[in-house]
C-alpha cells in the first residue's frame, strides 16, 4: 500500500500501482490540452503523453509510467487551475 | 516547346525567396516561384526566428534596421507568431560589460532603442539566470517570429497576387550566361524572364562562381514551461561566436516561444556537412546554456534538429545582379540573419530590379565584390 | 557511468525475455532494459492484484545471469552504445550486439470524441487496470478488432468492470472463418475457448463500429453502427483496439532498414527488415518480435530466442528454431487476413476532429499537405511530446502521408540527461581542439 497526494487529496493505492491509477481515484481530468480540453490517459503504455502531470514539482511526467510512491505530491492541470481560481 | 514568360522567376522559396516573390507580386509583376521541397523548408525551418540587430558591421546594421521596420507591419499577423519579448544580452563580468556603452551608441545611431541593465535589474528581468552575473544590455523592441509559417504566408500572398508556384520542382539549367533568359526545370518545363536565385546554401548548384559555405547549427526545443523565461537571452560574447572563424563554437542563446516552450541554441560548425544531430555538439551547447541558466537542466527536451546557415566569405549577403549574366539576380547568403533581414532584402532587390534608387546603399551587398 | 554488455536487449516483453535467456545460456553478459519498472512488456505486464500467467512466470523465473534495467528509457543512440534515462539520471549502455525487442503499440484511429477522458486503447485500459486503475463497477465497452479485444475484456472483467459488450468491426463470417482455422493451432483454440468462457454473458457484436463518443468533460455515451443502423449506449469507458503497429523508432534512429511494403501493397506502418537469423541491416543489431512485423506472442518468443542465440554467436541453436518461427508467422498472417479493417473506419474523423492531440491540430488544417514535414512546419502537427507516434501513425493509416523519421531524443528527455552521460573519447578530442 502506498499513500500519496493528488491535488492535495490523500489517496491510497496498492503496491505496484501507477500514479495514473491514483489520479483516477480523484479526477478524470489529468491534463489540459493547448486549446484547453480535458485529457486523460489514452495509450496506457507511455506513448501518447496524454497522462502528463506534475509529480513532486516536476512538470510533464507520464503518470502511467511512474510507480506510485509514499508521499508523492501529484498535481494535475485542473488541480492547479482550481487552486489559483479567485 | 514554348516557354512561359514571367517578369520575375524566383528560384527558392525560403524566407528570402518568398519575401522577394511577395514584394514583386505586390508591385504587379508576373511572378513564378520554383521550389522542390516544402515552402520555408530549408534554413528557414531550422532558424530560431529572432529578429535581432547585430551592430558590429554598419552595412548589416543598416539592412537590419530597414528590415525590422518592415517586420513591424506583420506584428499582429497570426501566421508570423510575432512576440515582442525583447533581447537581453548578458554580461558575465565587468570586462564583458565594457562594450555595452559603445553598442548602445551604435544601435542608437541606427534608431534601435537599447539600455544598460545593472545586476539587480538583470535578475528582476530574468530570475532564473545563474547567480554571479554582472549585468546586460536590453533591446526592448526586438521580437521573435515563426519563420516557416511566415514563408508559407508570403508565398500564399504572392500567389493570391497572381504568382505561380512550381512546387516539387527545381531549376536544373539557367540560360542567362548564354545571353537568354531561359530557366529549365527538372520536369522539362521551360520558363523565361528575369531570374532571381534565392537558394541559400544550395547557391553553388546554380551559381558556382559565388562562394558559399554552409555553417551547421544545432537547436533544441523544450516542452511548455510558461513563465520560466521572458526575453531572448544571449551572452554578450555571442558575436565572437557568430562572426569568429573558429571551426566550431557554441554560445548561450535561449528564446521564449509564444507557446511557453524554450528554444535553446546555438552552435556553429564549418566542417560538418551531414545534417545528423551530433550528441557531442548538443552536449557542448547545453553545458554553455546551463552555465547561464542552471534550472534548464530539469526541463524536458522535445526535439533537437540541425540547420545550415548560408555563409559568404565576408558574412554579408549577395543582393544584386550576377556579374556577366543576362537578367540574372541573386539574393542569398544571409548566414544567421536571413529571417531578420529578409523583408528589407526583398525591398532592396525590387528597387534594383525595377531600376529605382534603393532606400539603403546596395554597394556592400553587390555580388561583384567577390568576382574578380 | 558506462555499463558494458555482450548482448544488450531493448524491451523486456516476451521477445526480450526469451532473447535474454537464450543469450545468457551461452555465458554472454546480458543487459535487458525496459522503460517500464517491471519485466513482462505489455502482454505480460505485471498485475498488482492477480498472479501472472504461467508462461510469463516461467519466462521471468528462467532468467539467470541477466541484468534487468527497469525504468530505463532509450533517448539516443551512438555507435555501439545507447544513451538511456532513468529516474536518477542518465547513463550510457555499451554493447557488442544489440537486440531490438521494442514490441508494438496500438493503432489509435481518430473519430469524433476520441479525445474525451474515458476513451483509451483496449490494451491501454488493460495495462492501466493491471496497475490499479479503478475499474470495478464501471460500464465499459471494448471495441475494435481481433482476439486481443477478448484478452483485454477478460482482464477488465476480472478486475470488476461491468462489460456492456464487445464491438468487433469484422463481419461474423470472417470471425467464424478465423475460428475454424484455429483447429490447426490447438493451443490457441483452447485459449480462445477459455477466453469465451470467462466472457460468458457479454454481448459480442460483429460488423459493428463505434462512430462517435459523447460527453462534456469526460465520456458519457457512444454511438455504435451496424448493419441495422445506429444505437446510442451510455458508458464510462470505451476501450478501442484496431490492431497493433511495430515500434520502429529506435531501429530507425540506428539506421536499420525498414520495410514499407511494396508499391502494389504499401504498408502504412513499417517494420524492421531482418534476415533469417534476425540480423538487421546494421551490423551487430538484431530485431525480434513485433518490431519485425506484427506476429503475436508465440512468434515473439521464438524470435526472441533465435535472436538471443544468434547474438551470442550460437548460430546452430538459432537455426534449429527457424521452422517454429515460420509456423507462428503463418498464424499472424491469418489474423491480418480475417481482421482487415473496414474502410468506414478510415472515414470517421470529421474536418473538426483533432488529429494531433499534443498540439490540437484538426483534420481540416491538414488538408492539402502531402508530406509530414510540410504539414508539421505549417500546422505544428506532430511537434508535441508524443513526437507523432499517435497522429503520425493515424495519418499514415488514413492514407494522408507517411510518418517522418526519428531524431534524438527518441522520447522527451531531461536536458540534463543529454549532457550528464560520460563524454566519449571523440568528444574529448573535439573539445580540446576548441
Amino acid at each position: 500500500m502506498s499513500v500519496l497526494y493528488v491535488n492535495g487529496q490523500r489517496v491510497e493505492v496498492p503496491a505496484g500501482a501507477s500514479v495514473a491509477a491514483a489520479i483516477a481515484q480523484v479526477t478524470a481530468d489529468f491534463r489540459r490540452s493547448v486549446s484547453g480540453e480535458s485529457r486523460a490517459p489514452l495509450c496506457g503504455m507511455g506513448i501518447c503523453f496524454e497522462c502528463r502531470v506534475s509529480i513532486d514539482g516536476v512538470a510533464h511526467r507520464r503518470s502511467c509510467m511512474t510507480p506510485a510512491e509514499d508521499g508523492m505530491q501529484v498535481q494535475t492541470d485542473s488541480g492547479r487551475l482550481d487552486r489559483h481560481a479567485p | 516547346m514554348s516557354s512561359r514568360c514571367y517578369d520575375l522567376i524566383v528560384i527558392g522559396a525560403g524566407i528570402i525567396g518568398t519575401s522577394c516573390a511577395d514584394a514583386a507580386a505586390a508591385e504587379g509583376l508576373r511572378v513564378a516561384i520554383v521550389e522542390p521541397g516544402p515552402i520555408g523548408g530549408g534554413s528557414t525551418a531550422a532558424a530560431m526566428g529572432h529578429l535581432v540587430a547585430m551592430d558590429d558591421d554598419p552595412a548589416e546594421l543598416a539592412l537590419t534596421r530597414y528590415s525590422l521596420h518592415e517586420w513591424e507591419l506583420f506584428a499582429s499577423l497570426p501566421e508570423a507568431e510575432f512576440s515582442r519579448c525583447g533581447t537581453l544580452w548578458v554580461a558575465r563580468n565587468e570586462a564583458e560589460a565594457r562594450v555595452i556603452p559603445a553598442r548602445i551608441a551604435r544601435l542608437g545611431a541606427a534608431k534601435v532603442e537599447a539600455h544598460a541593465i545593472d545586476t539587480q535589474n538583470l535578475y528582476e528581468l530574468e530570475p532564473a539566470l545563474a547567480p554571479g552575473l554582472y549585468g546586460g544590455l536590453l533591446v526592448p523592441r526586438e521580437a521573435v517570429v515563426y519563420p516557416p509559417r511566415m514563408a508559407l504566408y508570403l508565398a500564399q500572398r504572392a500567389q493570391s497576387n497572381g504568382a505561380t508556384l512550381y512546387a516539387g520542382r527545381s531549376a536544373s539549367k539557367l540560360g542567362h550566361a548564354a545571353g537568354t533568359d531561359q530557366v529549365l526545370l527538372d520536369d522539362g518545363t521551360q520558363l523565361s524572364g528575369p531570374t532571381l536565385v534565392a537558394t541559400g546554401c544550395a547557391l553553388p548548384t546554380l551559381l558556382p562562381q559565388l562562394p558559399m559555405r554552409a555553417r551547421k547549427g544545432h537547436l533544441l526545443i523544450t516542452e511548455r514551461y510558461p513563465g520560466v523565461l521572458h526575453h531572448q537571452l544571449l551572452e554578450l560574447g555571442y558575436a565572437d561566436s557568430a562572426h569568429g572563424d573558429a571551426d566550431s563554437s557554441v554560445a548561450f542563446n535561449v528564446q521564449p516561444r509564444p507557446t511557453g516552450q524554450i528554444l535553446i541554441g546555438s552552435s556553429r560548425e564549418f566542417s560538418a556537412t551531414d545534417s545528423a544531430v551530433s550528441p557531442a555538439m548538443v552536449r557542448r551547447m547545453l553545458e554553455r546554456a546551463f552555465d547561464f541558466m542552471p534550472s534548464l537542466r530539469q526541463l524536458q527536451a522535445l526535439r533537437t534538429w540541425t540547420g545550415f546557415r548560408p555563409t559568404t566569405p565576408d558574412g554579408r549577403p549577395y543582393l544584386g545582379a550576377v556579374p556577366g549574366q543576362n537578367k540574372l539576380w541573386v539574393a542569398a547568403g544571409h548566414e544567421g540573419l536571413g529571417v531578420t533581414t529578409a523583408l528589407g532584402s526583398a525591398r532592396l532587390m525590387l528597387d534594383l530590379l525595377l531600376g529605382r534608387t534603393p532606400a539603403i546603399d546596395p554597394a556592400p551587398y553587390a555580388p561583384s565584390r567577390v568576382i574578380a | 557511468m558506462t555499463l558494458r554488455f555482450d548482448v544488450l536487449i531493448v524491451g523486456a516483453g516476451p521477445a526480450g525475455l526469451a532473447a535474454a535467456q537464450a543469450a545468457a545460456s551461452h555465458g554472454a553478459r546480458v543487459g535487458l532494459l525496459d522503460a517500464q519498472a517491471r519485466l513482462g512488456g505489455q502482454v505480460w505486464r505485471h498485475d498488482v492484484r492477480h498472479p501472472a500467467p504461467g508462461a510469463a512466470r516461467d519466462a521471468i523465473n528462467a532468467l539467470k545471469q541477466v541484468t534487468f534495467l527497469g525504468q530505463h528509457q532509450v533517448i539516443a543512440a551512438e555507435p555501439q552504445r545507447l544513451l538511456v534515462e532513468t529516474p536518477q539520471g542518465a547513463e550510457h549502455l555499451s554493447y557488442a550486439t544489440l537486440i531490438l525487442a521494442t514490441g508494438a503499440r496500438e493503432l489509435l484511429l481518430p473519430f469524433p470524441g476520441w479525445t474525451l477522458p474515458g476513451v483509451t486503447g483496449a490494451g491501454g485500459l488493460q495495462a492501466l487496470v493491471k496497475q490499479a486503475w479503478p475499474i470495478a463497477g464501471k460500464r465499459v465497452v471494448v471495441a475494435g478488432t481481433g482476439p486481443l479485444l477478448l484478452a483485454a475484456a477478460a482482464t477488465l472483467r476480472k478486475h470488476g468492470a461491468h462489460l456492456l459488450g464487445i464491438v468487433e468491426q469484422a463481419p461474423q463470417s470472417a470471425v467464424h472463418a478465423f475460428a475454424r482455422q484455429l483447429l490447426h493451432w490447438p493451443a490457441r483454440a483452447v485459449q480462445a475457448v477459455g477466453l469465451r468462457a470467462r466472457l460468458a454473458g457479454v454481448p459480442y457484436r460483429f460488423g459493428s463500429i463505434v462512430r462517435h463518443a459523447y460527453g462534456e468533460q469526460q465520456l458519457g455515451a457512444i454511438e455504435i453502427e451496424d448493419a441495422h443502423g445506429k444505437q446510442r449506449l451510455d458508458c464510462d469507458h470505451l476501450a478501442l483496439g484496431y490492431g497493433l503497429l511495430p515500434n520502429t523508432e529506435l531501429a530507425q534512429l540506428l539506421g536499420c532498414a525498414l520495410d514499407y511494403g511494396t508499391p502494389e501493397q504499401a504498408s502504412a506502418h513499417p517494420h524492421v527488415i531482418v534476415d533469417r537469423l534476425l540480423r538487421t541491416s546494421v551490423a551487430d543489431v538484431y530485431a525480434a518480435g513485433e518490431a519485425c512485423g506484427i506476429g503475436g506472442l508465440a512468434a515473439a518468443r521464438i524470435e526472441g530466442a533465435i535472436a538471443g542465440h544468434a547474438a551470442a554467436g550460437a548460430e546452430a541453436a538459432a537455426s534449429a528454431l527457424l521452422p517454429r518461427r515460420a509456423k507462428e508467422r503463418r498464424f499472424a498472417s491469418l489474423l491480418a487476413k480475417h481482421f482487415a479493417l473496414d474502410p468506414r473506419l478510415h472515414q470517421l474523423a470529421t474536418p473538426q476532429t483533432i488529429i494531433c492531440r499534443c498540439e490540437d491540430v484538426t483534420l481540416s488544417a491538414l488538408d492539402g499537405f502531402t508530406d509530414a514535414r510540410a504539414a508539421k512546419l505549417a500546422t505544428r502537427c506532430g511537434m508535441g511530446a508524443c513526437q507523432g507516434r499517435i497522429c503520425g501513425s493515424a495519418l499514415a493509416e488514413l492514407g494522408r502521408f507517411p510518418r517522418s523519421g526519428s531524431r534524438p531524443p527518441l522520447f522527451p528527455a531531461r536536458l540534463s540527461s543529454l549532457v550528464q552521460a560520460t563524454p566519449s573519447l571523440s568528444d574529448e578530442i573535439s573539445r580540446s581542439s576548441t
